[in-house]
């Protein structure tokens, strides 16, 4: 046979496959009419934001801009000596120009980033500027403060002259780039990201497992009561969805408290004594608790949709093959079950991981997460670079579970109803 | 071997779910080893609850099961060793059919070389070698059906129950896996409890049939007997088609009765009346009355055509006879068939031996 294969053509002489598409033309404009708001409004809403999010993460112009021509200056500086009187020249004129626009405060914010100390030095160089002499800057810099003399805030001027930075990420991390240009770890007592990190990991993760474990015999009873029964349970499973989170979240807080209920009824059944309540809430327990019961139902419906599908007589079928309950159960049952596991688990621990008003709230200083880290830079320090960075961070890390799964359990073995 | 005549024994097992309605009433059925017996009855009438409480699914209210000389209530599922086909197959989606027919193996820990021995032969019974390595979702409904009777069959159970196991299938397959089964039955020789409501399935298949109505068992015979001398209405009814006419015994005697309907007078074969004046349901097979009989026939009524119906090997002639317009008629398709057209009065004759007076309906 020949490998060419013959073109087909319509009754009317017309190719098939350009008769085809013009058959189909309209049906595709047409269905993509139907979905261009939901595109457009994901543009708008999703991919727009997450692509300045990206760009702001490490975007370092506001600096760069802010000191042209030093930085022009320190081009030929070698950074191991003071630089050159050319380079506090050109500083003293970048510098002017920030104090004629009202700009050096921003200067003096984005430089303390940098390094500790800059606020400071700033403010007093804007006072002693104004009675500058024409002529070595170097020598009237030097003066204002000592630490205009010290050849390490120069460097750290110098750091923040290209226009993109990755330093922001480095910094999630407790790591820096060092006067040689090393990537080095912060001093063991300022290293509190990697803590956040490790924790927001642990809680998450610990959280996904108690969920898992209290699902799985509520979604197994959902999916096996009579109706009538199964309908009451269900209800009580989505109640707390149809509450706000924040009452829900409150309520926890009613609860656990030191004088809370449940502390009341340890001591009214004399597990713990009147004066040593324990506490469970602004720590990690409270945390635990609120945050399992809040996403309690992101598992129970997976698994629910799931377990609704396999048909009794499999266990039946199990049992009466001469499989104990037990072996039917986790021979038969649970294979059948892992895609609403999968299911579950994954979208509580992404859930989990970037948890916000639940730890903010009831977490105190040991239960919160990294979102409240992230939280706390855009609306305290301004830093929004910072906090789009560890946003990133949050995300790729949710990307890369998300792939370990795809490569464990298949990405098309998971089920959501 | 001598086969035990109760193998499977129901002594007055009572079921009752709700502890107002008995499912099952009084049951008492002896199964023989080696048998294939069916349940058949209608939906609801304790027949699939039988063969739960055998399987261990249902545990009975009252009474007891004993499987060869043993009382099995008490005995869990997994421990009575017996095999089951389930209604939608029940074969384990996530395992192959090598896997599904392995896992009764694996739990009573048979060595892999004898299991898979085991599992060849199993599946050579079926004719699906060839299959192991399938997924039960990569095999159609007839190829799954065959998976599930091997698997039931794998670990040599002497007992075999079988849920309606065919119902899902299309007509032809139906019929193709009803001999299949039967062959099976046939060459291994183990018991078969089988659960259907379709008669031409349990008839095709069966050494015995249990009709089941309202939780009893109505009658237990052979297939021929039971078509041939149902022992009461309802067993008439439900097995094949019937004719039948209500009315009352106005004599007696010799082995015949006479019944009066409303305007007429036909003579029956008794079976359960006993006496004048009783209120009967004479039942007439289809086949057994004829159109103007060459020989003596003790009733002969005319009748009018009221449809006829073609169907091929025969025709269905409806007439209008002593009052009932549902009598319906067979007649084979011959050259010789004179006058059946519609309004045609014709002359149809039976023997009172194939009319059988039954309890009233």
């Amino acid at each position: 046979m020949s490998s060419e294969t013959k073109q087909i053509l319509t009754t009317d002489g017309i190719p098939l496959e350009v008769s085809l598409k013009k058959a189909e033309r309209k049906n595709k404009i047409k269905a993509f009419l139907l979905v261009a708001p939901l595109l457009f409004f994901l543009i708008i809403t999703y991919v727009f934001p997450i692509g300045d999010m990206l760009f702001r993460s490490v975007d370092d112009k506001m600096v760069t801009q802010m000191l042209p021509k030093t930085f022009k200056a320190m081009e030929n500086w070698d950074g191991q000596e003071l630089p050159e009187e050319e380079v506090f020249a050109a500083f003293h004129e970048d510098f002017i120009k920030l104090v004629e626009d009202k700009r050096e405060g921003k200067l003096s914010t984005q430089l303390n980033y940098t390094k500790n100390g800059f606020k400071s030095i700033i403010k007093k160089l804007r006072r002693a500027s104004k009675k500058f002499e024409e002529g070595n800057y170097k020598e009237q810099i030097m003066s204002v403060h000592k630490r205009w003399a010290d050849v390490e805030y120069w460097r750290a001027i110098q750091r923040r002259a290209p226009e993109f930075t990755g330093q922001k990420y480095l910094k999630g991390m407790d790591m820096y780039v060092n006067e040689e240009g090393k990537i080095v770890s912060v001093e063991e007592d300022r290293r509190i990201h990697r803590v956040l990190w490790l924790r927001t990991l642990e809680i998450a993760f610990f959280v996904t497992v108690f969920c898992f474990l209290m699902a799985y015999p509520i979604a197994h009873l959902l999916a096996t009561l009579p109706m009538k029964y199964s309908n009451l349970l269900m209800i009580c499973v989505l109640l707390p969805f149809w509450t706000s989170l924040l009452v829900r979240t409150a309520s926890w807080m009613i609860l656990l408290q030191q004088q809370g209920i449940v502390n009341d009824f340890f001591v009214g059944i004399g597990l713990v004594a009147d004066d040593n309540r324990p506490e469970m809430m602004y720590n990690k327990t409270g945390s635990y608790v609120a945050m399992t019961q809040i996403l309690l139902p992101f598992m129970v419906l997976p698994l629910y949709s799931v377990m609704k599908t396999i048909s009794p007589s499999l266990m039946r079928a199990g049992k009466s093959l001469g499989g104990t309950p037990f072996v039917a159960f986790w021979k038969v049952y649970f294979p059948l079950t892992i895609p609403g596991i999968g299911a579950g688990c994954l979208l509580v621990f992404i859930l989990a991981i970037g948890y916000y008003i639940t730890p903010a709230l009831v977490g105190g200083a040991s239960g919160t997460l990294i979102s409240n880290q992230i939280a706390f830079h855009m609306k305290s320090t301004l830093d929004w670079s910072f906090a789009s960075a560890m946003g990133l961070m949050l995300l790729s890390g949710v990307l890369v579970i998300y792939w370990l799964y795809n490569k464990i359990v298949g990405i098309d073995n998971i089920k959501l109803g | 071997m001598a086969s035990k005549k109760d193998f499977v024994k129901f002594d007055k097992v009572d079921k009752s779910y709700d502890g107002k309605v008995l499912v099952v009433k009084d049951l008492q059925l002896d199964i023989a080893e080696g048998e294939f017996i069916t349940m058949l009855g209608p939906s609801g009438s304790g027949k699939t609850t039988c063969l739960m409480m055998l399987a261990g699914f249902e545990t009975p209210t009252n009474g007891e099961i004993y499987l060869d000389g043993k009382a099995i209530s008490s005995i869990p599922p997994h421990k009575r060793g017996i095999g089951m086909v389930f209604q939608n197959y029940a074969l384990f989606p996530h395992m192959t059919v090598y896997e599904n027919l392995a896992f009764p193996l694996r739990v009573r820990k048979i060595p892999k070389d004898e299991a898979d021995k085991k599992i060849d032969k199993a599946l050579s019974m079926v004719s699906l070698q060839g299959f192991a390595a399938r997924m039960p979702g990569q095999l159609s409904g007839g190829q799954q059906q065959r998976v599930a009777v091997a698997r039931s069959l794998v670990f040599d159970p002497q007992l075999v129950l079988m849920d309606e196991p065919l119902g899902a299938l299309d007509k032809n397959l139906r019929e193709s896996m009803q001999y299949e089964i039967k062959h099976i039955h046939e060459s291994i020789g183990v018991t078969v409890v089988y659960v259907t409501h379709d008669q031409s399935e349990a008839l095709t298949m069966s050494n015995r049939i249990a009709v089941f109505n309202d939780g009893k068992v109505q009658q237990l015979s052979s297939p021929d007997e039971l078509y041939e001398k149902p022992v009461n209405s309802f067993v008439a009814e439900f097995i094949g088609e019937n004719n039948t006419f209500g009315g009352e015994v106005s004599d007696i005697s010799g082995g015949k009765c006479k019944v009066k309907l409303a305007n007429a007078e036909i003579l029956a074969n008794p079976i359960s009346v006993k006496g004048k004046g009783e209120r009967t349901t004479v039942s007439l097979r289809p086949e057994r009355a004829l159109i103007n009989p060459s020989t003596k026939m003790d009733n002969l009524h005319k009748g009018k055509i009221e449809e006829v119906i073609y169907h091929g090997d025969h025709t269905r002639v409806r007439i209008n006879l002593l009052g009932n317009p549902e009598f319906i008629l067979k007649v084979p398709n011959s050259s010789s068939n004179l006058d059946i057209k519609l309004g045609n009065e014709i002359n149809i004759g039976w023997n009172s031996d194939d009319a059988r007076a039954l309890d009233p309906k």
